[in-house]
């Protein structure tokens, strides 16, 4: 894949003679937006870790939470319990689904059709509807109270979707060949997508997954009603029936207190940092992909 | 295809006789060949027993969907009918601490609609004449590192956004246009900067989608290289752009976190770009903790409306991308 911008448009830029008024006001008004998007957003990277880096103290990487010190390990933690349950059940089904639509399911079939509505559906729900659903159905209907379940499950749903729409494009992406080459030696369809189509089109699946984990890191407004704020690692043998809050959760509650600026900037880094080491993996694995 | 048939005739000549197991195996000796059948089968039931299970999974989502719908509806519909249709979505003022209460959410609706507004109107020609940036001026080497940039920003927590919208919007805000900062016009600017990747990333494909020689024809008519994009190209790839934003103005109407943080969170009827507002999104989470019984029920009730929006935005979507196929 790489990034190539090679041969499209994307001829030398005569210098800026030759051109009529309105060409010019047109080429002025591009450069002015890519200017102020790329600015913004860099300003927006920039002015966060420049004011959060310095703030990185190691108390904020306490195992205990007080309002002495807002530590964020618990959140750190849970983040990661969080991400394991959600995972846990978003990526067999989101792969298994995947799996069906491109290997067994037939063209045109009025299901089929249904399972691709709902998914595209399911991905442009806000995750505020997610939550509030998260709260009647898991937390109230279920009775499992605010709890890192419920919250994982919570997730599970808002990432099937994406997981599902990557793992189907991977599978997409082998080709025919290979199937016909394990059918021709008589392998059965089975052997053939577990041993055949699902090794070669892993590192596109995985690349969706971390994707999942970027979203579930970064998600919030989720979370706050399905698992709660409590800023503690849960413990003992039901702890997934704990409440506990994510690193976004711990942030919001940093943000919206207004007492712990220096923290929330510091927690804002470290979420950045999660971000976009999982981004650039997720890329890594992408081009790997398109490799093979 | 040949699985498929394969598949059929076993199950139309049942498991121990089955004739698509033993086609082409060479002859065996009673016993061996019972045994040997016996172990197919039981392959066989694999295959299907998998198969269900694939098929499963595949209708989680279904299950999903029915599953939202039906449980935000069956409480959220009760609420909207004991409060009344035109008084749940026409009442102007929300106040459900009063006795008696009212619940009218015209406010939060008219401040979803503005914000959403703000930031279509800010982020969308920024983002597309940034598409048009990367595909018809960016150099190869600037490439590399934006593209990339880009598909990063898009995947910042929007908690982050809000929180360095509440640093630095909010008091530039406050500082260059007075009030209290906290506006639909801070909200408008940093959604309009939370859509930016997905408009800009979208709208590039759809540009490049367009035919070079399309882009060619005007060039060679003596069109200029920016009368030829915005006259030719731009106008070919006028469905994907429309997808674009569309997508661009779901996000924004979702928005939760970061909204709440610069939007001011007044459950008034929004009187101007500089006074605060409340979004439907930020009605739920600001309330939800403490709501009980009708207020509770009106709570979700708003999250039906954001769902009916939302639903509508998607109907459109599809449609945008039906035309563009």
């Amino acid at each position: 894949m790489g990034y190539s911008n090679k041969g499209f448009f994307g001829e030398k830029s005569r210098g800026l003679v030759r051109r009529s008024p309105s060409s010019m006001v047109l080429f002025l008004l591009v450069m002015l937006s890519a200017v102020l998007a790329i600015g913004s957003l860099l300003f927006l990277v920039g002015y966060i870790l420049i004011k959060g880096l310095p703030n990185i103290r190691p108390e904020l990487f306490q195992w205990e939470y007080t309002t002495m010190n807002v530590s964020l390990m618990p959140a750190l933690v849970n983040t990661i319990i969080m991400m394991l349950i959600s995972l846990l059940i978003a990526a067999p089904v989101g792969i298994f689904s995947a799996i069906y639509l491109v290997e067994y399911a037939k063209k045109g079939n009025r299901l089929v059709n249904a399972i691709r509505i709902t998914a595209e559906t399911l991905s442009g729900i806000p995750s505020i509807v997610y939550g509030l659903f998260g709260l009647l159905f898991f937390v109230t209907a279920l009775g499992w109270g605010m709890s890192i379940l419920a919250g994982g499950f919570t997730l599970a749903v808002m990432i099937l979707p994406l997981i599902m729409r990557t793992s189907e494009e991977a599978l997409k992406a082998v080709p025919d060949s290979y199937r016909e080459g394990s059918y021709g030696l008589g392998a059965g369809k089975l052997r053939t997508v577990f041993r055949i189509v699902l090794p070669s089109a892993m590192p596109g699946i995985l690349a969706g997954i971390i994707l999942a984990v970027g979203r579930i890191v970064g998600e919030s407004a989720a979370l706050i009603y399905t698992a709660g704020t409590v800023a503690e690692i849960p413990k003992g043998s039901d702890f997934l029936f704990d409440s506990a809050r994510t690193l976004s959760v711990h942030m919001y509650a940093l943000a919206s207190e207004g007492l712990y600026v220096d923290q929330s900037y510091a927690t804002a880094v470290v979420l950045l940092l999660v971000v976009i080491s999982i981004n650039r993996l997720s890329g890594y694995l992408a081009k790997k992909l398109a490799k093979a | 295809m040949k699985q498929a048939i394969l598949r059929q005739d076993r199950k139309t000549c049942g498991s121990c006789t089955d004739f698509s197991e033993d086609f082409g195996r060479t002859v065996m000796t009673g016993n061996k060949k019972a045994k040997k059948t016996d172990k197919k089968s039981i392959m066989g039931n694999k295959e299907t027993i998998m198969k269900a299970i694939f098929f499963t999974a595949a209708c989680t989502s279904i299950l999903a969907v029915a599953l939202i719908c039906m449980f935000l509806f069956v409480n959220g519909i009760p609420a909207i009918a004991e409060i009344g249709v035109s008084d749940f979505l026409m009442g102007t003022s929300w106040k459900p601490n009063n006795t008696p209460p009212s619940f009218g959410i015209l406010p939060m609706i008219l401040g979803s609609i503005c914000v959403t507004a703000g930031a279509v109107l800010v982020g969308v020609p920024v983002g597309v004449l940034t598409a048009v940036f990367m595909v018809g001026y960016c150099p190869q080497k600037l490439y590399c590192i934006l593209k990339p940039a880009m598909d990063l920003l898009a995947g910042i927590p929007s908690i982050v956004y809000g929180f360095f919208g509440l640093m630095v919007i909010v008091p530039f805000i406050r500082d260059v246009f007075g009030g209290a900062g906290n506006s639909i016009l801070a909200a408008s600017i940093l959604l309009g900067i939370m859509i930016l990747p997905t408009v800009t990333s979208v709208c590039e494909s759809a540009i490049r989608a367009v035919p070079r020689a399309y882009y060619e024809g005007a060039l060679a008519l003596g069109a200029s290289h920016e009368r030829s994009i915005f006259s030719v190209v731009l106008p070919a790839a006028k469905s994907g752009i429309m997808a674009a934003i569309v997508l661009g103005t779901g996000r924004a109407i979702g928005e939760t976190m970061a909204v709440i943080m610069v939007a001011g969170n007044q459950a008034r009827m929004p009187s101007g770009l500089l006074k605060g507002v409340r979004t439907l999104t930020a009605n739920i989470i600001i309330e939800m903790g403490y709501a009980a019984e009708l207020h509770r029920e009106a709570l979700i009730a708003t999250g039906v409306v954001l769902f009916a929006f939302i639903l509508a935005i998607n109907l459109l979507l599809s449609l945008v991308k039906r035309r563009a196929a």
